[in-house]
């Protein structure tokens, strides 16, 4: 099997990669909930919450200090504003130096990044575990002192600007996805790319960051996460000592367009230089939480969406690759996505490659009967095992990664969910039926709700066969 | 005058030895593959990685038939077909992983150590590897994928210098194409093409096995035995042609891009070069630490000229490349492979700072327990290991080693071995507007 390399779930997140306080407030945090698989939680007084993991199977740990605020809290004009801010916080506090926060955890033998999403920022390390408190004592450093040097955010906009040109301009699945995404979301702020658009990082001033840092950057809107060979208690002293003294904010309301419902097919057509053809296609879907104040969605309905997208492409044995990729050699690679987990309402999408025998047109009839499949024909009983047997065997293997049980526990929470979720989530895939599949597919996979997405190659003037004369060794000397 | 900083890498000495590195045990199948093993009874799930001398460097004069091959095995083996084999795996959970790069073609599994499940999963690792089937449908399916990710790497203007840099560097060293092929020859390859490369490649004595999980020796003894009983013993691969530079100075290759991309480099060391951990840490100091280097300074933090900016040695079975890499927009491309070929000089001709080489040390020691805290990474670790002969000890005494590493001998490693005026080096890109 030689796995092709899709655009889906590409520019969901972007990384970088590129003093003390005294101690108040009383002298214990007591846990506001632990759960089976050994997390607790904690809060402290100032409102920011404290999940901490134990792991013993290595003396190393994993930081992670999540923000709610990415690309889904910017409005037009300031699109690009948390990422930018992301790669400034690397560039100095009031007692830190530019650089020096990455300098300091790397003499420890610490690694460390950071990653904006749509619904979240966050800032990571790993570390040694006796060096936890020096991670956690720079995070809380730059949680509130902050400085913002206009020489800095010059050359940095600059980089993010090559960022945008390495992952986009110059990508073609990677314009695909950006146009797919704006013609699929008229008000969702989904419509906006994570990175920005270009000209809003042209417009972007010092000024725009001081405001953004202002207003997001706060205890009470920010989430620890550690896990690692420490204790509970122990890192809840931790955290108190550098986190508590942090002032919270009032005033964290946020106004999110609400996406109105669609009512037709849309359609976006991508037309750069290129090799290979691309589709995209996606249906608007609930999430887990879309439920609540009543709007029609059923608890149960994210997790057989979850199904769905699994019995279409929970692996090689199911239908995409057994009918499309190897029965039919329609596809050379087609793709399922859908995750119950966001802060607004998503897309369930389909992706793929016609292979050369085929249209993208065709390919995407291809898709749609498999979708009316789902419509007419409950699944069957030993698709459903199989899926309920490969998470079960996922979920010991996630066990694997300190860094995956981190991310998944600030994921949660971060969006505005509940970190529990990731413990309930087998029993809730487990009682999944046939009907409730059939159900989801009738309901949101319909053709009013659908966007469509295809990469059309222009010819590139053969690039490697006329090459400017060779200027030899001393260019740019 | 005592000196406080010996005192101080001393201290951080003892504090990583206290942190043992997990216990590697060897030994060969009767069939005489040779098994790398790890127990790790906390998780229960077994990691297997089977390695073979099987990369491209043996495509011979049919570049990406290495590739090819490794594909077409996974699929169908054994009397199973694709979907009997994918349903059989899928239906356990198991996890079938493969791929091959120059060097080394692999396969993996990550089953649960519930001994049912996992000989399901050996069971049919076994089949893949000794009985694959190279049925028509799976050969002409994989031809179609591997020719249209050719087409997604030549619409990609990394993908293109890269691809560029190696075969300009190498010339017709096994190194020198790109795993991936060239559609003429993957549009060439017939059954017997794979049966062939299978055979003479696919053998025990050209074989690693690696094991890490919840099993103990006896289990894991066994289980490499049924891994293999079907594979005949064969012949390790045949020694590779020491690389020398076909070419140096500057290709330019235009491309309709925004930004141009820059790759510069050089023939750099083998796995067992004597000067590996001199060469290693300095391009850590130099272009090697993700966040903190002297190429990332002087390019993205000082300049803002580039997003990726980075350097490496791939230290491979005979040398592999030292690279650097950065990307551009196009009217700063000039300036940029001006600063990166400066940089390059000026640490060769100055050596570290003795600040910048104590502080990647700290780093490359002090991280150490977190390349090592996953069973994922232990069984890349130890497969890795045993396909270069390293001994045994060697995930022990690596922190030595890089302590043991002195300013004195970078500077002298990178005189001797960089040359900042013969560089090789391929720049895709537009023109400049």
């Amino acid at each position: 099997m030689f796995d092709l390399k899709l655009a889906g779930g590409l520019l969901l997140a972007l990384s970088l990669g590129g003093c003390a306080a005294l101690e108040t407030g009383p002298a214990q945090t007591v846990p506001v909930a632990a759960s089976e698989a050994g997390v607790t939680e904690y809060m402290l007084d100032n409102g920011m919450k404290v999940l901490v993991k134990p792991d013993h199977r290595a003396p190393v740990v994993v930081s992670q200090v999540w923000y709610k605020v990415g690309s889904s809290y910017e409005y037009p004009g300031i699109t690009g504003l948390s990422h930018v801010l992301e790669h400034m916080m690397f560039k100095g506090t009031k007692t830190v130096g530019p650089g020096e926060f990455s300098r300091i955890i790397a003499a420890k033998g610490g690694s460390e990044n950071a990653f904006t999403g749509r619904d979240y920022t966050a800032y990571f390390e790993t570390l040694s575990k006796q060096h936890l408190e020096t991670a956690l004592r720079l995070e809380a450093d730059r949680m509130h002192n902050l400085v913002l040097d206009p020489a800095e955010f010059a050359k940095e906009l600059e980089v993010v600007k090559e960022e945008r040109r390495l992952r986009t301009e110059d990508k073609p699945t990677g314009l695909t996805y950006e146009n797919f995404n704006a013609a699929a979301w008229r008000a969702s702020p989904y419509h906006n790319p994570v990175i920005g658009w270009m000209s809003d990082l042209d417009h972007m001033t010092v000024d725009d960051l001081a405001a953004w840092y202002q207003r997001w950057y706060a205890p009470n809107n920010a989430t620890l996460v550690v896990v690692g060979d420490v204790t509970p208690e122990a890192v809840v002293q931790l955290a108190r000592r550098h986190f508590g003294p942090i002032a919270p904010f009032d005033d964290l309301e946020l106004k999110t367009p609400v996406e109105p419902v669609q009512h037709g097919i849309s359609r976006v057509e991508v037309r750069v230089p290129a090799r290979q053809s691309y589709l995209m296609m996606g249906y608007k879907t609930p999430i887990v939480g879309s439920g609540v104040g009543g709007n029609g969605t059923e608890d149960w309905e994210p997790y057989a969406l979850y199904v769905l997208s699994a019995i279409l492409d929970g692996g090689s044995s199911a239908r995409f690759s057994r009918e499309l990729e190897r029965d039919r050699a329609i596809a050379a690679a087609a793709d399922a996505d859908y995750s119950p987990y966001s802060r607004l309402p998503d897309m369930l999408t389909l992706d793929g490659i016609p292979t050369d025998a085929h249209s993208t047109r065709e390919l995407e009839q291809a898709l749609l009967e498999q979708v009316e499949r789902l419509k007419s024909e409950p699944v069957s009983r030993a698709e459903l095992d199989r899926i309920v047997t490969q998470l079960v065997a996922g979920k010991v293997f996630e066990r694997d990664s300190m860094f995956y049980q981190a991310m998944q526990l600030g994921m949660l929470e971060t969006v505005g969910l509940d970190w529990r979720l990731s413990e309930q989530e087998l029993a809730s895939v487990r009682a999944v039926t046939p009907a409730q599949v059939q159900a989801v597919a009738r309901k949101y996979l319909t053709r009013d709700n659908l966007t469509v997405g295809e990469l059309v190659p222009l010819p590139i003037e053969s690039p490697t066969a006329t090459p400017r004369p060779a200027q030899g060794d001393q260019t740019g000397d | 005058m005592i000196d406080m900083r010996l005192l101080f890498v001393l201290l951080i000495g003892l504090a990583t030895t206290a942190q043992a590195a997990p216990e590697v045990q060897s030994w060969r199948t009767q069939g005489g593959a040779k098994v790398m093993y790890v127990q790790a009874p906390t998780l229960p799930m077994v990691d297997v990685r089977v390695v073979f001398d099987a990369g491209s460097a043996r495509d011979g004069d049919q570049p990406g038939l290495a590739l090819f091959t490794n594909a077409v095995m996974v699929d169908s083996a054994a009397g199973l077909d694709a979907d009997a084999l994918a349903e059989r795996l899928e239906s356990h959970g198991i996890e079938l992983g493969n791929g091959a790069l120059r060097d080394m073609a692999w396969f993996t599994v990550r089953s649960l150590s519930e001994p049912d499940t996992l000989d399901v999963a050996i069971d049919s690792l076994a089949g893949i590897l000794a009985e694959p089937t190279f049925a028509a449908r799976d050969i002409e399916r994989n031809r179609q994928q591997l020719l249209i990710g050719l087409r997604q790497k030549q619409q990609s203007p990394a993908s293109i210098a890269g691809r560029a840099f190696m075969s300009r560097l190498y010339g017709d060293h096994p190194y020198g194409h790109d795993p991936s092929g060239e559609p003429a020859s993957i549009r060439a390859f017939r059954r017997a093409d794979l049966q062939a490369f299978h055979r003479r490649y696919y053998v025990a004595a050209n074989a690693v096995i690696a094991i890490v999980g919840d099993l103990d020796r006896k289990a894991a003894q066994a289980l490499a035995e049924r891994l293999t009983a079907r594979l005949p013993e064969g012949r390790h691969a045949p020694e590779l042609p020491t690389p020398v530079a076909a070419n140096s100075g500057i290709e330019r290759l235009r491309f309709p891009s925004t930004q141009t991309h820059l790759y510069l480099g050089q023939i750099g060391m083998a796995r067992h070069d004597p000067d590996y951990f001199a060469l290693y840490v300095g391009n850590h100091v130099f272009g090697g630490g993700s966040l903190v280097s002297l190429l990332g300074e002087e390019v993205r933090n000082k300049r803002g000229l580039s997003y990726s900016v980075y350097s490496y040695f791939s230290p491979m079975r005979v040398a592999g490349p030292f690279l650097m890499v950065a990307q551009t927009k196009n009217a700063q491309a000039d300036e940029t492979i001006a600063v990166m070929r400066e940089t390059l000089a000026r640490f060769i001709s100055e050596g570290p700072a003795r600040d910048d080489f104590d502080k990647a040390k700290q780093n490359l020691v002090g991280g150490f327990p977190l390349k090592v805290s996953s069973n994922k990474q232990i069984v890349e670790y130890i497969a890795m290991m045993g396909f270069y002969d390293y001994p045994l000890d060697w995930l022990d005494t690596l922190t030595d080693k890089l302590e043991a590493v002195t300013l004195e001998q970078v500077r002298d490693a990178f005189r001797r071995r960089v040359d900042p005026q013969a560089l090789t080096g391929v720049v895709v890109g537009g023109a400049a507007e």
